[in-house]
């Protein structure tokens, strides 16, 4: 489904990684392993779309994302640090608005489900703590059907309980045929993934 | 395209009724601006009425460009920004909807308020109506051409005299045509020709901008 | 032929290869550049002669001029080799651009300061709202916008093209710049002197005052030659 090649990435004069290439089929986990600095999060957001490689490029299912743009956009979730929630609304209007921009429509009741089960409190962002935004944040992975899941450190807060059901949410979407890179720093137990190294960094 | 636009801008003027405060000070920077250039000239009337088109666009100038830091600041530090480049709608309809929401919340209130500060100087009772016209045509161009200061200048320090400094000679045609428009007016001319000049900056503004917008945005998140 | 041509161009496309190509064309305009000018100021100040109505002082025109037509010129070219890099997203049309920047907002302050040096003693007043000179003072933000927003990012790239973009931007909006300022400056007609209205060109100022162009424009190559070299080897 999405393919990776000979990807090079550069970050003012220093080269952070080249030559990394992939091939992501539907059902199967992958995660970017790196130390600091390695250029993780750079590789992700190159993937979504967000920034260009100096070299190199990225396909959907054979087609360069760089054509595909809103088509491609479409089949995917991306998670990174910041949360994506304003402080101003509530996590439910935080996730409604969510759902429309990313062009789909939930019913009230899937959204306050996936609330709930994700343990979101329903106040104000501003008030909730940074465990629970990430949590917010997550939610948008329950209401979307989107194939490719790109998540950026999306174990960072959680407690041990975010950590499992993040766990098992990931595992029912690989099992769904859809496909999730992630990166993470901690052991976070979960089965068996394939693992893309960046190497020591530069 | 038109649901996300249309969340987009519902989402923005929420978020501003959320912080009245933030929208306030600016219209209120608007109203004091204008107020210290007769503190500053001589209250003698004839200037007043000869300077308050100029005043009063000046005026608008400065305040649409101080709110030009709420446009995307906000956004772009919670990751907002970053999924309205991954949503459903080309990044060129998200500028447009941002703007739109933007001007309703900046732009317009001018309109309103304008009037009171003509009041101030005596403008002659008939420029009412040209002035507000102008101001009505001019303010989306300045939010326009302002936003696609506003996201080259996405996050660097020293934000808002750098936008300024880039905005403000591009806002100089805007400022000439809206100015001028009232005080043709005034000296009993038609200001027919200002106006549609106005208008058809608009359309410029409309047609081009968002392109501009979403290519500095994109690179500025890059 | 068509394919080697396009080849040949890209290679000197590499920052490498154009350095030293650079700097023996930046000798060459720099001494044609002198050449030139001292040309252009014996027709100018020696050969021309003097005008009925303004006497000496009109001579200032020589510099003035050339000096603002090559302040817009330089703005074109910036804006073009602008587009190119984010186009065809090559290194040295951004580095072109920034080298330009300078010289272009120094022809603008020399414009500038001549016009005003010379409405004192014509006019009685150093700085004349006329439609050229205001257009020239926005020039001259538009070249300082420029270069202060590449110095306000740190990421080379980054800035490169968002200063780019900028210099597209005000490339659109000149025009409707200038002739909003145009008619600006008729509806105020209060200020009725103009450095426009200069005196009838007798042949020998025109050709003085194309002389100083031609030098004014071979010393922007150069200089602009040269800091580009400066801005290569600060990069790579």
């Amino acid at each position: 489904m999405l393919e990776a090649a000979e990807l090079e990435c550069e970050r003012g004069a220093r080269t952070l990684f080249r030559g990394v290439s992939f091939v992501l089929r539907a059902g199967e986990l992958l995660r970017v392993a790196g130390a600091n600095g390695s250029g993780k999060t750079s590789l992700l957001r190159i993937l979504c779309g967000l920034a260009r490689p100096s070299a190199g490029e990225v396909r959907w299912k054979r087609q360069p994302i760089g054509a595909l743009k809103e088509d491609y956009t479409r089949e995917l979730v991306y998670i990174g640090h910041a949360p994506a929630v304003k402080d101003d609304l509530t996590p439910r209007e935080n996730l409604e608005i969510g759902c429309r921009l990313a062009g789909r429509a939930a019913s009230g009741e899937a959204l306050a489900a996936a609330l709930a089960r994700l343990g979101v409190p329903e106040l104000p962002v501003r008030k909730l703590s940074q465990g629970q935004r990430r949590r917010a944040a997550l939610a948008r992975l329950l209401v979307s059907d989107a194939p490719l899941w790109l998540l950026d450190e999306p174990f960072a807060t959680l407690d041990a309980e975010g950590i499992s059901n993040l766990n098992g949410l990931m595992e029912k979407q690989v099992d769904r045929g859809g496909a999730v890179v992630y990166t993470t720093h901690q052991e976070v137990g979960i089965r068996s993934t394939r693992v893309v190294d960046l190497g020591a960094g530069a | 395209m038109l649901a996300v636009a249309r969340t987009l801008v519902h989402r923005d003027l929420l978020l501003a009724l959320r912080r009245r405060s933030d929208v306030g000070t600016a219209l209120l920077f608007f109203v004091i601006v204008a107020s210290l250039f007769p503190l500053g000239v001589g209250a003698e009337p004839n200037l007043l009425r000869a300077i308050a088109p100029g005043v009063i666009w000046v005026a608008a100038l400065l305040s649409s460009m101080l709110s030009l830091g709420r446009l995307f600041a906000a956004d772009h530090a919670d990751g907002t920004l970053e999924q309205m480049l991954l949503g459903a709608a080309p990044l060129g309809v998200v500028a447009m909807a941002k703007c739109l929401a933007h001007w309703l919340v900046s732009g317009l209130p001018l309109v309103a308020i304008a009037p009171f500060i003509a009041l101030q100087y005596d403008l002659a009772p008939g420029l009412y109506g040209v002035l507000a016209l102008s101001l009505l045509l001019g303010t989306p161009v300045l939010s326009l051409i302002g936003a696609i200061g506003a996201a080259l200048t996405l996050g660097l320090r020293g934000g808002g005299v750098l936008l300024a400094l880039l905005v403000l000679p591009l806002y100089v045609p805007v400022l000439i045509l809206g100015a001028g428009s009232v005080e043709m007016a005034g000296a009993g001319l038609q200001p027919d020709g200002q106006l549609l000049l106005l208008g058809a900056l608009l359309v410029l503004a409309a047609a081009f901008s968002p392109w501009a917008i979403a290519a500095a945005l994109r690179i500025s998140m890059e | 032929m068509n394919s080697n041509s396009t080849v040949r161009w890209f290679w000197f496309a590499s920052p490498q290869t154009f350095f030293p190509l650079a700097g023996t064309i930046a000798r060459w305009c720099a001494v044609g550049a002198a050449l030139l000018a001292l040309a252009g100021l014996y027709v100018g100040l020696v050969v021309a002669p003097t005008d009925a109505q303004q006497g000496e002082v009109y001579r200032i025109i020589f510099i003035h001029v050339p000096a603002a037509w090559m302040s817009m010129f330089i703005y074109v070219v910036m804006a073009g080799w602008a587009a190119i890099g984010l186009a065809f997203n090559t290194r040295l049309s951004f580095m072109m651009a920034q080298a330009l920047a300078p010289t272009g907002a120094l022809f603008t302050f020399i414009a500038l300061w001549t016009g005003s040096l010379w409405g004192r003693p014509t006019w009685g007043t150093y700085w004349v709202w006329d439609a050229r000179l205001t257009s020239e003072l926005i020039l001259l933000f538009l070249y300082l916008g420029f270069m202060a927003l590449h110095a306000a990012i740190d990421d080379p790239r980054r800035a490169d093209r968002a200063s780019a973009l900028l210099a597209l931007v005000g490339a659109v909006n000149v025009p409707i710049i200038y002739y909003s300022v145009q008619w600006w400056n008729t509806l105020h007609q209060g200020a009725s002197v103009s450095l426009t209205r200069a005196p009838s060109m007798a042949a020998t100022m025109l050709t003085g005052m194309l002389l100083m162009a031609l030098a004014f424009w071979a010393y922007s190559i150069a200089a602009a030659l040269v800091r580009a070299r400066c801005i290569i080897r600060e990069r790579e």
